[in-house]
């Protein structure tokens, strides 16, 4: 007996305990624990304990997630996926975060200045404001000629520009126009949805050191933006149509396309 | 880039095994705010194709280590250090029916290796990479966890404390 102990080892009693043992095994080690109630009664309250801190903790999975853990994520603009991060949140956490962060920059607004994309926010809130209601001639360039207008946008750029798709999100592209902005120029493509919701994307070059912020949230007037630079790229993505959570949704997946 | 949804989608797992760990509330989202913070400032140690869940784990566990050093310089993290509260609560022969107590009074290495078992599901393996310790080490503070909650939670076993200890 002494020897057939041996062969039972304690860490089998917890594999045992945790269902862990290979099929063979757990019939020794059952066979084993048969012949020894008392041992057999410590293992059954070994698994029983598993179940028990499940049934303890389990709950705490479907709790809300608090804000503040998501805001530990959005807070972190070096970290270039943030941005992309808030399509994951539950959306009104996400928004409650967003709000908070936005209440925090604005208390920071001064030493922030200098950066320049409340500015980003701005000029593209009026792009939207001036260009979305118009009925005949909301673009330059129209959606049918989509080669033609982001080759030509790409071109008085100077760099690489895309126009997400939108079509999944229930927004096709209506088409393009070139905006002046000291000191280069600035791309704008819009969007529009069956009802007539728009859209309008604000594309402009960085300088080469701008660093990655994450998802930002303005609101000029009726207009509500949320803006991001990445790169290269400064991006506003503008609507007086949507309401904030659809806007943040469509910026995520614009984020996603732009960095494939 | 993919990392991304499953490190959103790990929160609430971070929150479960820190509640447990923890035990209060708001000083588990705590643990899990500054953990989700160090990961992100440390991300470029975690190496792509491995369980981003163990590595998450581990970064607790070292903030986790860190904070309660920093509050109780003396506190029984390793469990070849003096158990005061263990001691005390067998000493009046307490019954720990509250399963949150009977952990609370678990040395803090003990219960991290039954919560990453026994709640979160890691391997005995993955739960020696995520504490940085041995198999062996696993298994013994298993092994001694789950006796001490037994008892605690059962009165049971009293001389067989001696044998696993």
């Amino acid at each position: 007996m002494s020897e057939e102990q041996n062969l039972v080892s304690e860490a089998d009693i917890q594999a045992w305990a945790d269902g862990r043992l290979a099929e063979g095994r757990r019939a020794e080690v059952e066979d084993w624990l048969a012949a020894r109630p008392e041992e057999a009664e410590r293992a059954a309250a070994y698994r029983a304990l598993n179940e028990q801190l499940r049934a303890q903790y389990d709950p705490v999975l479907v709790e809300p997630v608090p804000e503040r853990l998501e805001g530990a994520v959005l807070r972190r603009p070096r970290w270039r996926a943030a941005a992309a991060i808030a399509g994951w949140l539950v959306l009104g956490a996400a928004l409650g975060g967003i709000t908070g962060w936005q209440l925090h920059a604005q208390r920071a607004a001064a030493p922030l200045a200098q950066a320049d994309t409340p500015l980003l926010a701005h000029r593209a809130a009026l792009a939207h404001a001036t260009y979305a209601p118009e009925v005949r001639h909301p673009v330059e360039v129209g959606a049918d000629q989509e080669q033609h207008l982001v080759a030509w946008l790409s071109k008085r750029l100077g760099a690489e520009v895309r126009a997400p798709r939108l079509e999944a999100e229930g927004m096709t592209l209506v088409g393009g126009r070139l905006l002046p902005r000291d000191p280069g120029p600035v791309a704008q493509f819009m969007y529009q949805s069956a009802p007539g919701r728009r859209v309008t994307l604000y594309v402009r070059t960085e300088a080469p050191d701008q660093r990655e912020t994450a998802f930002r949230f303005s609101r000029e007037g009726n207009v509500q933006v949320f803006y991001w630079i990445d790169r290269k790229f400064g991006y506003a993505l503008s609507s007086a149509d949507l309401d904030r959570d659809e806007l943040l949704r469509l910026a995520n997946v614009v984020y996603r396309q732009l960095n494939p | 880039m993919s990392d991304v949804p499953s490190l959103i989608a790990l929160i609430p797992r971070l929150r479960r095994y820190a509640r447990a760990l923890v035990g209060e509330r708001a000083a588990a989202d705590d643990l899990v705010q500054d953990t989700l913070e160090r990961a992100w400032s440390k991300l470029h140690l975690y190496r792509h194709g491995t369980d981003l869940r163990a590595w998450l784990f581990t970064v607790m566990h070292n903030v986790h280590v860190n904070q309660v050093r920093a509050a109780r310089p003396t506190s029984p993290l390793d469990d070849e250090m003096p158990e005061l509260a263990q001691r005390a609560v067998q000493g009046d022969a307490l019954l720990v029916r509250d399963l949150e107590r009977a952990l609370a009074v678990l040395p803090a290495a003990q219960r991290e290796v039954l919560l990453l078992v026994a709640l979160e599901d890691l391997s005995y393996d993955e739960t020696a990479r995520t504490l940085g310790i041995p198999i062996g080490t696993v298994m013994s503070r298993l092994a001694r966890a789950r006796e001490k909650v037994r008892i605690l939670m059962h009165g049971k076993g009293g001389s067989k404390l001696q044998v696993v200890k």
